[in-house]
Formats: C-alpha cells, sequence, structure tokens
C-alpha cells in the first residue's frame, strides 16, 4: 500500500532487525533493575510476615518480639494503613494487611522495617500468630460443588445450543483439566519509596502499570495522586505478573516511608514472590459438541470454571477473555458458554500472558482433537473445517466480524513448508515400528484479538523533546520488560525526525512525565505507545516545518527530513542545525502526543460489540515422542509461521514468537503448581517449579514471520502486537503429546479415550496416568 | 578452635579485595552486591535459577583452572586465595565487549536482561574451557544447564554460544590466561603459609589436620561446595556452627586409580568425579549430564551427595547399585563400609561424632554384568528426581549371578531393592523374571506423595524402569528419547 509506504520510509529503521537498546547493559551487568538502585545513607528493608492459614479469623497478632528483635525499627498493620487498607485492581477485595478474615497462605498480616533484609526476614520468624483455623476450599470442584464465586456467573448464547446439539448426526461430551502457571519472571517484586522534601514520594516499582500503583499509593496514604510519582526503567520480566501485584509491595513500602521518613526498600525473595502473588489461572472445563460427518461443529455447550482465588484481582476481564477465545479460529454457530469464577482459598490469580485467552484456546482445541479421534480422521482437517470463512461464517459469537481472517491461508502454507502430511504418514510408520517409544505430531493455529476488552485502557501518551542539539529524549507510558517495547517505539521516532537510531534516548517510564497511562499489557505496548510517541514527534517536527519554511521561504511540503537531516527545498540543514534555529526563532521543541485506539466498543453486559481493533494469526506444527513405560517426552522439533502485520523489528519479534512459544510449552508440560491439603504451595522456588530449561529448546525448529502481512487496520506502521499471540503456539506441542498417547494406545476408540485423559500439564505422570498405566497401580 | 582475626583476600574483575569480619555463612552474591557489583543478580538463591553465575579462577599447578559457580551458594571464606569473575569485568578497558557477550548482543540473545549476566558468566567458563575446540550444541547445552531465561525459549543463546569462538580473541579472557605468569603470579601472592583460620571458620590443608579438627571439634559443620549448606542459610535461615572446610585438604582432591577401581576423595567436585566414573562405566554418562547443573557440579563434591544422605541425592543409586563402598575417617582412624549400610533413616546415618566420609570407592564394574542408571524428572536439566533407578544385573549362563538395584527417591533414604533383587538371583534373564521382580518392589518401597510425583506413579515407574533394563539389555526396542531425531530426517530411509 502506498501509504504504509509514505509512513515507514525506506532508508529509515523501521521494519529493521536492530538490537535491543539495552542490550550492552545487558551482558556487562550495568543495566540497572530496580534492586540496583544504590539507597540512600539510612535506608531501611521491609520483610512481609505472611499468614500461614489458608482460612480463617484472625484473634491476635502478638509482635512484641517482633518490635524487639535487632536492627528491627517499625513493625506495620492493617492499623497503620493512613488511608484505604486495599489494592483491589477493580474490586475493593484485596487488604494490603489482612485485619479479621485470613484468606489464603501467604496473605500479609504484617510487615516488619529493619536495617537490612536478613533483620527484617529473622524478626519475621519471631511473630505470635493466633488465627480460628476455618475449612478451606482448595479447588476449581470444590468451589463449584459449593457455589463459591468472587464475581456473578457470566453467561455467552448465540443460536440455540440445545436445540442444535439434539439434532447433530453426532455428540460428544467431556472434560478437561488445565493448570495454573507461575510467570517467574527472574527479577522478583521490589519497591524502593524515597521520601521528598515536601513529604511527597518518588517510587521504584518494579511494575507494568505504574499509573495503578500511584493510584493505590495514594489512596492507601490517603494523598493527591500527584504526592506519589512511580518509576520504572526496565524490568526483569513481568509476562502479567507485574501488572495488579506491585501496588500491594509499593504501598507497603510508602507506607513505610511516609512514616519514618526515610528511605525504604521492599524487595521479595523467591519464595515470598512465588506464595504472594497471583498466577494464571488454572481451568475445569466440561463440554457436549454436536458435529456433523465432516467434523463441523454444529453446536456447542461449554462449562468454564476457573479458580480465581481469593478475590477478584483481574479475574473478571481474564474470564471475559476465556469466553471470547473459546472459538480460536473456528465459526461457533449454536454455542453456549458458562463461566463460573471460582472463589478458593489460595493467593488470587492475575493475568498472565494470554489472560484467560489460551485457556479458552485450549478447551475448544481439545474438543477439536475429541471430534477427530472420533471420526477417525486428521485433526488438522477438522481444524480446517471449522476455521471462519472470509464473507460468510465469519462473525464471531459476540458479533464481531472477522474482517482481516488470513488463517486458511497461513495454515496451508505451513502444514505445505513443514510437510506436515509427510510427516504425519511416516510417524506411523515409525510407531508401527516402535513399540516402547511413540511419536506424535500436531498443527494448532491461533488467532488473538487485540485490545484491551476494557475499552477505556486503549490510549496513551508519551512526550518527546529535542534538545537545541539535535538530540531527542523520548519518554512514554510503556514498560520495558525484555519485549523490545522502547527500542520499537525509539525506531518510530526516529523515522518521524529522520534520524539515526543513535539520536533517540529513552529515559525511565515515570507517571510524573505521562500521566494516566495503562498497563503495559495486553500486548498493546508498541500499538499504543508507538501511535502517541509518533504523534508528538509529528507536533514538533510540524512546527519545525512550519518555521522553516517560512523562514526559508519554501512549500511547507518541501521541508522534508530524512538522513539526519532537513531539506528545505535546495537546503540542507543537518538536524541538529535546524533544531537550533528553530529554538532560536523561540519554536517549542516540546511535546506530549496521545493515541486512542478507534474502533471498538463492546458492552460488558451483553458481551457483544467489537472488543479488539483486529486479530493476529499464527500457526506451529510440533512433533514429540513420548516414552511408554515413563511418560517422559521430548520436543523433536517446531514449526512456526507468525502473523506480526509489517513487523517493525523482526528480530525483536522472532524474539516474542519463540519465547512466547516456550513459555507455553511450560505451561502446558513441565509447570505444574502443586498445593498441599493445607492449601501451601509447594511448588514457590525453581528446585520444585521447573519452567524449561536450555536442552527443552528443540533441535530442529523453523522459526518465521509471515511475509507480506501489513494489517489491514492503521496501526503503527501496519505492524501487529506479538507479546501475547505466540504462547498459545504452544497448543501444538500438548496436541501432539495427545497424538502420540492416542498411537501408545493403539488408536482407534482406545486412542480416543486415552488421549481425552491426558490432561495439562503434561507432566510424564499426566502422560502415563492418560496410557492407564497407573489404573490399579500404587500399594494393595 | 584457634580464633586469629585474618582477612579473606581474593581478586574481583582484576582488583585484589579484602574482606574483614565478615560472617563466615556470607554469600559471595551478598557481598558482590553490597560491594555495589549489582550486576550479578539475586533469581532465586537456592543455585537454581543462574542469574547469580560467577567464575572462579583457582590456582591448580601451573594453571589457573576457571570454573561457573552460583554465587548465592558460595560461601565467602571458601574463595579466599582465589579469583572471581563477573559480567561487569569482561569488558576491555575501552568498553569492547568480550567475544561471549557481542555474540550475546549479535545474536538477539537477551531480552528484559535480568537473567543476561548470569549467561554471559557460564558461557565464558566454557568459553576457557574449550582452548582452541569448536563448541559443540551438547556441550553449549551443558554449560547452560544451570541458567533459566524466562523471555527467549533460548534459542538465540544457543546460537550465541556456538558462536562465540569465531570472534577474535579478546584482550583478556581468553584460554590462554590460564597459563598467563602474571596473573598466576598474582593468585600465588594471595595463597597463605598457614590454615585459613577465622571466627566460625577453619581450613586446614592437610588430611591429619582436617581429621584431628573435626574430631577434637565434632559440633563443627564440615563445609565441600555449599550447594546444601548454602540453603540452611538463604532459606531457612540458620545459625550455623563453626564451620569446616575441606575444600582446601590436599589429599582429598585427589582421585585414584587402581585395577580393582576408584577412589575419590571428600574434596573433588562432582563434575570431576562423574568425569573419572563415566571414563569407567560409560553407561553413567546421561546421569552425569543430568546431575543438577554445570554450576552445582562444579561446587558440590560427589562425597557431599553422600555424607549429605538425602533420599533424593541422585549419585547413589547408581553407586550403590556398583557396589561402592565409603571410607570413614575419625582422629587417625579408618573403616570402610557398603554405601548403603552408611543411610540408617532418614538423614540418619552411621557416622560418630567427629567421624566423616573421607573418600568413596567406585569398583570396576564386574564381568558380564549389565549396568544402568534412569532419572526420571519434569525436565530434562536441573531437576531433583521423581526416581532415580540404578540396575546392575550379572548375567552368567543365561542365569542371573548377580543383582543389585538400588532406588531414589522410593523411600527415606536411597535404599537398595532387596526383594526385587532376590527374586531375580538364580532365575533365568527374561521377562518373566524381570516381571517378577517389577513386582517385588512394592514390597521394597513404600513411597510417599509429594510435588514431584504420586506415590502411584513413583511405584509403576520403577518397575517399568526394571523393564526398561531388561529391555535394553536384551537389544530390542531400545529406542531412547535422548538420541531421536524428528522423523522428517528419517524419511529418505523409509
Amino acid at each position: 500500500m502506498s501509504t504504509s509506504r509514505v509512513e515507514n520510509p525506506a532508508g529509515g529503521v523501521s521494519g529493521k532487525a536492530i538490537r535491543h537498546e539495552s542490550a550492552p547493559l545487558h551482558v556487562t551487568g550495568r543495566a540497572h533493575y530496580a534492586d540496583d538502585i544504590p539507597l540512600p545513607a539510612g535506608a531501611l528493608h521491609v520483610a512481609i510476615g505472611q499468614s500461614e492459614v489458608a482460612h480463617g479469623r484472625l484473634r491476635e497478632l502478638d509482635l512484641s518480639l517482633v518490635r524487639a528483635a535487632p536492627g528491627v525499627v517499625a513493625v506495620l498493620t492493617a492499623a497503620d494503613v493512613p488511608g484505604e487498607n486495599n489494592y483491589g485492581a477493580v474490586l475493593k477485595d484485596d487488604p494490603i494487611f489482612a485485619f479479621d478474615a485470613v484468606q489464603h497462605v501467604g496473605q500479609p498480616l504484617f510487615a516488619v522495617v529493619a536495617t537490612s533484609m536478613d533483620a527484617a526476614r529473622r524478626a519475621l520468624r519471631l511473630a505470635r500468630v493466633d488465627i480460628d483455623v476455618l475449612p478451606a476450599i482448595l479447588d476449581i470442584r470444590e468451589a463449584l460443588a459449593r457455589e463459591s464465586f468472587v464475581l456473578p456467573t457470566v453467561r455467552l448464547e448465540r443460536g440455540d445450543a440445545e436445540v442444535a446439539l439434539g439434532a447433530a448426526p453426532f455428540c460428544l461430551e467431556g472434560s478437561f483439566s488445565l493448570g495454573g502457571q507461575e510467570h517467574f519472571y527472574l527479577e522478583a517484586n521490589v519497591a524502593v519509596a524515597l521520601p521528598q522534601d515536601d513529604g511527597s514520594l518518588v517510587i521504584h516499582s518494579s511494575t507494568q502499570n505504574p499509573t495503578e500503583v500511584q493510584h493505590v499509593v495514594a489512596h492507601a496514604l490517603g494523598v493527591p495522586a500527584h504526592e506519589v510519582g512511580i518509576q520504572c526503567r526496565r524490568l526483569g520480566g513481568a509476562f502479567g505478573g507485574k501488572e495488579s501485584q506491585p501496588a500491594l509491595f509499593a504501598a507497603i513500602a510508602a507506607i513505610a516511608a511516609r512514616r519514618l521518613g526515610r528511605a525504604v526498600k521492599l524487595r521479595l525473595d523467591r519464595d515470598a514472590d512465588m506464595t504472594m502473588t497471583g498466577k494464571r489461572h488454572d481451568f475445569e472445563a466440561d463440554y457436549r459438541v454436536g458435529f456433523d460427518a465432516g467434523g463441523r461443529i454444529l453446536a456447542l455447550d461449554v462449562m468454564l470454571a476457573s479458580r480465581c482465588g481469593y478475590s477478584a484481582d483481574l479475574s473478571g476481564p481474564v474470564n471475559d477473555r476465556a469466553m471470547f477465545h473459546l472459538d480460536n479460529c473456528y465459526f461457533l454457530d449454536n454455542v453456549r458458554i458458562v463461566s463460573h469464577r471460582c472463589k478458593t482459598h489460595t493467593v488470587s490469580n492475575t493475568a498472565f500472558r494470554g489472560f484467560g485467552g489460551p485457556q479458552g484456546m485450549m478447551v475448544i482445541e481439545v474438543v477439536i482433537d475429541a471430534i477427530a479421534r472420533r471420526l477417525g480422521c486428521d485433526p488438522l482437517a477438522v481444524r480446517q473445517r471449522n476455521f471462519y470463512g472470509i464473507g460468510t461464517r465469519d462473525v464471531t459469537h459476540y458479533q464481531m466480524r472477522v474482517e482481516d481472517n488470513i488463517i486458511a491461508d497461513l495454515v496451508s502454507r505451513l502444514a505445505l513448508s513443514s510437510d506436515y502430511q509427510a510427516r504425519r504418514a511416516a510417524i506411523a510408520r515409525s510407531n508401527a515400528a516402535s513399540s516402547l517409544v511413540k511419536r506424535g505430531i500436531a498443527l494448532t493455529p491461533v488467532k488473538f484479538g487485540i485490545s484491551f476488552t476494557a475499552t477505556h485502557f486503549n490510549q496513551a501518551g508519551a512526550l518527546v523533546h529535542v534538545y537545541a542539539d539535535g538530540s531527542v529524549l523520548l519518554n512514554h507510558g510503556g514498560l520495558e520488560m525484555g519485549q523490545g517495547l522502547h527500542t520499537k517505539v525509539a525506531q518510530v521516532v526516529a523515522d518521524e525526525f529522520g534520524l539515526p537510531l543513535s539520536a533517540i534516548r529513552i529515559s525511565a517510564t515515570d507517571t510524573a512525565k505521562v500521566p494516566n497511562t495503562a498497563a503495559t499489557a495486553a500486548s498493546s505496548g508498541t500499538d499504543l505507545n508507538g501511535k502517541a510517541a509518533q504523534a508528538a514527534a509529528r507536533i514538533i517536527r510540524g512546527r519545525m516545518q512550519d518555521f522553516l519554511a517560512g523562514k526559508y521561504a519554501a512549500d511547507r511540503a518541501a521541508v522534508r527530513f530524512t538522513q539526519g537531516e532537513v531539506h528545505i527545498g535546495e537546503t540542507h540543514l543537518p538536524f541538529a542545525e535546524a533544531a537550533r534555529q528553530s529554538w532560536f526563532a523561540r519554536v517549542s521543541l516540546s511535546s506530549t502526543g496521545f493515541y486512542a485506539t478507534p474502533k471498538i466498543h463492546y458492552d460488558p453486559k451483553s458481551m457483544m460489540g467489537r472488543p479488539f481493533y483486529y486479530f493476529a494469526y499464527g500457526a506451529a506444527v510440533s512433533e514429540v515422542a513420548i516414552d511408554t513405560l515413563t511418560g517422559e517426552h521430548r520436543l523433536l522439533r517446531v514449526d512456526i509461521l507468525h502473523d506480526a502485520g509489517r513487523s517493525l523489528n523482526p528480530a525483536i519479534d522472532i524474539g516474542q514468537v519463540e519465547g512466547g512459544f516456550l513459555q507455553g510449552v511450560g505451561w502446558l508440560t513441565c509447570e505444574e503448581l502443586w498445593w498441599d491439603r493445607e492449601g501451601r504451595l509447594k511448588t514457590h522456588a525453581p528446585s520444585t517449579y521447573k519452567i524449561p530449561a536450555v536442552s527443552d529448546w528443540p533441535e530442529v525448529a523453523h522459526v518465521k514471520l509471515l511475509e507480506r502481512a501489513d494489517n489491514r487496520e492503521d496501526t503503527i506502521f501496519r505492524a501487529k502486537a506479538v507479546g501475547e499471540p505466540p504462547l498459545m503456539l504452544a497448543m501444538s506441542v500438548f496436541h501432539a503429546l495427545r497424538e502420540a498417547v492416542s498411537a501408545a494406545a493403539g488408536d482407534g476408540e482406545a486412542g480416543a479415550r486415552a488421549a481425552a485423559r491426558l490432561m495439562a500439564p503434561a507432566t510424564p505422570e499426566a502422560v502415563l496416568r492418560a496410557l492407564g498405566a497407573l489404573d490399579g497401580a500404587g500399594l494393595s | 578452635m584457634a580464633q586469629a582475626e585474618q582477612a579473606i583476600k581474593f581478586i574481583v574483575d582484576g582488583t585484589p579485595v579484602e574482606a574483614h569480619g565478615l560472617a563466615p555463612s556470607t554469600t559471595l552474591l551478598n557481598y558482590l552486591r553490597e560491594q555495589g557489583c549489582t550486576g550479578v543478580k539475586e533469581g532465586c538463591a537456592e543455585g537454581d535459577c543462574g542469574a547469580c553465575t560467577v567464575v572462579i579462577g583457582e590456582l591448580d599447578g601451573a594453571r589457573i583452572d576457571w570454573r561457573a559457580v552460583n554465587a548465592c551458594l558460595c560461601l565467602v571464606p571458601t574463595v579466599d586465595g582465589k579469583e572471581v569473575l563477573t559480567a561487569q569485568g569482561l569488558a576491555a578497558a575501552d568498553g569492547q565487549l568480550h567475544p561471549v557477550q557481542q555474540a550475546l548482543v549479535d545474536n538477539h540473545a537477551s531480552q528484559c536482561g535480568f537473567c543476561t549476566p548470569g549467561f554471559v558468566m557460564s558461557l565464558l567458563a566454557h568459553y576457557l574451557e574449550l582452548g582452541d575446540a569448536a563448541p559443540s550444541r551438547e556441550g553449549v547445552l551443558d554449560a547452560l544447564s544451570g541458567n533459566l531465561c524466562r523471555c527467549t525459549g533460548y534459542r538465540p543463546i544457543i546460537d550465541a554460544g556456538l558462536a562465540m569462538t569465531r570472534y577474535p580473541a579478546p584482550s583478556r579472557w581468553s584460554p590462554a590466561d590460564a597459563a598467563d605468569p602474571a596473573r598466576i603470579e598474582r593468585l600465588r601472592a594471595l595463597q597463605r603459609s598457614q590454615d585459613c583460620r577465622l571466627p566460625g571458620y577453619t581450613a586446614p590443608r592437610s588430611l591429619d589436620a582436617f581429621a584431628a579438627e573435626y574430631e577434637a571439634h565434632p559440633d563443627a559443620l564440615i563445609l565441600a561446595g555449599g550447594t546444601d549448606i548454602g540453603l540452611w542459610v538463604t532459606k531457612e535461615m540458620r545459625t550455623l556452627p563453626p564451620l569446616l572446610y575441606i575444600g582446601n585438604v590436599v589429599e582429598l582432591k585427589a582421585i585414584a586409580y587402581t585395577e580393582e577401581g576408584l577412589r575419590i576423595g571428600a574434596a573433588v567436585r562432582l563434575e570431576a568425579a562423574f568425569a573419572a566414573i563415566v571414563a569407567a562405566c560409560p553407561q553413567l554418562a546421561e546421569l552425569a549430564r543430568r546431575f543438577a547443573s554445570r554450576p552445582i557440579r562444579n561446587a558440590g563434591t560427589l562425597c557431599g551427595n553422600i555424607a549429605n544422605g538425602s533420599p533424593i541425592g541422585d549419585a547413589m543409586p547408581a553407586l550403590i547399585a556398583l557396589g561402592a563402598r565409603v571410607r570413614l575417617r575419625k582422629g587417625g582412624a579408618t573403616r570402610e563400609i557398603p554405601l548403603e549400610d552408611l543411610y540408617l533413616g532418614y538423614r540418619q546415618k552411621d557416622l560418630a561424632p567427629g567421624e566423616f566420609v573421607e573418600s568413596v570407592f567406585v569398583p570396576a564394574l564386574a564381568p558380564d554384568t549389565h549396568l544402568a542408571v534412569y532419572k526420571i524428572a519434569k525436565r530434562r536439566d536441573q531437576d531433583i528426581s521423581a526416581v532415580c533407578g540404578g540396575f546392575a544385573v550379572t548375567v552368567c549362563g543365561g542365569q542371573v549371578s548377580a543383582a543389585r538395584i538400588a532406588f531414589g527417591g522410593m523411600a527415606a533414604t536411597p535404599a537398595r531393592a532387596r526383594h526385587a533383587e532376590q527374586a531375580l538371583l538364580g532365575q533365568a534373564w527374561s521377562m518373566a523374571a524381570v516381571d517378577a521382580a517389577a513386582r517385588a518392589l512394592s514390597r521394597d518401597y513404600a513411597p510417599l506423595s509429594d510435588m514431584r510425583a504420586s506415590q502411584t506413579y513413583r511405584v509403576a515407574v520403577a518397575a517399568n524402569l526394571l523393564r526398561r533394563f531388561w529391555f535394553e539389555r536384551n537389544g530390542t526396542s531400545a529406542e531412547r528419547l535422548d538420541a531421536l531425531q524428528p522423523v522428517s530426517l528419517l524419511v529418505g530411509d523409509a
């Protein structure tokens, strides 16, 4: 498209595989994270006293020994919160410190402020906590049975599923259990609160969501928002885990700093972080599906139930997104989805890359898989048969027209480039010849909706300064958490000014520079902040154009910014000289920029509308092998074709695709959250909670971005969001494992039964259980 | 123990440092960060994520031996007389990145960057040990087995590891530096003429001195690599008794080779110990690779794993199956017992006060004996076993004449499967006999359910491992996952 070419100038830096802006700092250990910021003299450290009981009433908190412990300066409880004792993201149901009801193991009861982290941690253990223990609800099925919910149940229906089920030639029903996931960002939560001379606070917070941290802290202190400034230069990973959680830690550090008038740092150790912060929701699903002999779905009735934990947090929108994404790439005609948001006495679950979407998509993929096995055909054929059409069968169950559907073509290309059919046949031959090891292959597609479903979050601001020497300082509301956001936004601004990337510097995200921001979440960081920064740069550029056109008596349109210069007709000025002349002539060289995503709207009551600006697509083919004696398995090869629109930076986008894929593989295979009967999470450190390690990356991997794939919507240089969608490419690994399990069970009906028994995460034990090898095993 | 105020002296990124008055339980990670060396990151404080990886250089004769370790588990007194390298000290004086760093940058191998300094150091250790050799994929994976990255999916990091030797040699930290006289001299100058004694920490250099010290102070805690004791400090916040460091005892750093087998001293690190064992018994290669991670094997000792006596320690099933014996010493007296007899109950050992594990003897494999060790865990790299089984079965004339089977993860201690062994002895080496032995396992063990596996799974998989052992020894369908290639590469053969 010609408009794209104008927007994304040839010879610019956008679209190029440019390294991460902080890469040299990363490899030399010089990159500062919140824990690395030098503290002023006299700084104090906080540790949090946690409940060891899942559910109960707090009778007495005797902290006298804690107060008397060496190094302890202060002890904080609910009574010490000057303002509102709550950090809830949506509802006000998350106390900073519990004061009556205790609702999960790890819930903060008090905090110790001491001269060192070691002293604070040691003092914690001297607390005498008296809790009346009450019965605890610890899993989804129990919560369902007891109708224990954090939010009302939501229904989404189109057509008449019941009637269509009755009329369908084939029907199946089944259940699926899908585990949760710990974020395991390498940098645990940190907040450093620095009191200023007027009592206001500057807080370095490891957060994806500075604005929310600012407001929660202000409410907790009972002060206006302008007394609290939140800064963050970079995060050591986040993945959604630092969207609503950091407010708690910043609030505690702020309360201590405000009260004591000293700098206060709160850094969680790994075990505290994993125990105290929310995770991906685990789900239970029951389904009934009606279909025809070709595998086309005619009716679907699904019950979704998720573990929300003790409070709402972001569970409402997470579960909404699971409902929206239950279609994945498939047209669902007569459909009923009932979504229960279960309350359990476990930590409150939260945002995690995909935000409920992956869970909804896994459910429909499991349904498709069951249909294919029932009909004895290739699951890929059933997938293709159910794809949304183009111009027909193209309206989602929430009444949004899928206008940018490219999935059929993308999948065909991938099936071809990966030799899917030939390998599937070869695997069948290989399986016939091997008794102990069985292979499986699966191709699964991804369609993921881009935008916050809460429409008001789809806005962003930026602040751009051009200094009189021509150097540019860029600031925007997004957080750099490793995804390359700052690199991409700098590329955009460099191209707007026709400057090399080295002329653009990005400074720490700061609520004092760009206010009222949305969380850097929902894959939206570049879409929103890239556009806002572009808007700011264009305002400055426009002022310079006006001035220079006047000064050099040229047409405004003849003033062009390119190759580090400004061309005014025949006159060529270095950009720095153009900036200097503009400044000298009293032209403002600083501007904010603002962006609000167009077109989107949605009625949260009916769940109908256009919640998403566009969709991102992708697909993956995975080949696995299982050992039928032990259930161990290995990913042997993956082929990925992913749609990043017109990529702003292919190197960074490939990084998102590969990293998201393997994170999804972890979710669906080796990462297992395990609570004991008292509701204590026993997998609270990397010794027990196993994220993928280096050997888990398959030796054969072909990962590509879809080419010539301009976004049909007017996004920043026609790129597409790429943060979350690739995670769901990992569904191919799980379904390849089901294929292998089916083969091990002899395919046919027995194979279908075995495959349907494979739940996620597919640990070696889960595989052996699916194979029936654990039936009747154990000690008599 | 004699109390003398001494400074711990070592080198950090080329700068000599002296640490005075440190608590002996201070970790190298906390020390470095407090000194402002914040490029060393805390990700887990338990040696499982690798964000704190540093390289330690130690004099080894006329060379410097460099190895990557986890700073979070390394107690500062143990680096006395050594040098510590961090990611902040690698670049040349003019800012030129080290090849390891440049390869990571060029391959887009950092995203959030928090784990990156640790990857840099693991790759640096591998770069230094490679010498002139080209890196292999398996070598890079092994070097990185103790580093977790949550962002990249590892592909670009692996690529960087494979590319790092293709860059021009750096002005410092090249393999040649291991023999650099100036560096060696600087380390030599730090070596003590007497044992290092600090309040709460003693590091004897001779076996006699060590044995005498422990006999005189049986309440002392013997410290080797600190890969478990470090956790007592970082996770349990225990106040440690006086530490008696075994890592400087010259006699115990040796491996002795005889016709009968190997004798491995108590100060021999896991990496070196396994190298020697695998040379003798290649069947243990996979276990050696999957035993913890490279940095843990570079720190921990084989005898430490034995003396620790954890029910899930991975060395014991293999060693018991091999018929290993431990030599115990108290003062000047020694005795030798079968390894399995060391374990009396959960974390209880047949060790008198003041008595310690001096060495382990690993006998050569008897003729006609099949040996295998299988480790079952959720992850290939650095995971604690749900079940680990060691099998040594001698078959003479088609009949089982000897059988030693041991499991970890199945009981309160690593233990032999006496009933299963009995079921095999004297029987024809057949699937029927193996099935009978597999059934007998339920009389040997009553494992627990925990976060690693259920009791049901442990019971079922232990029996299946015995079957796998039979299948592999009898050549039928002995495919192992580790050896598989994607099917597409076989299509041409089909």
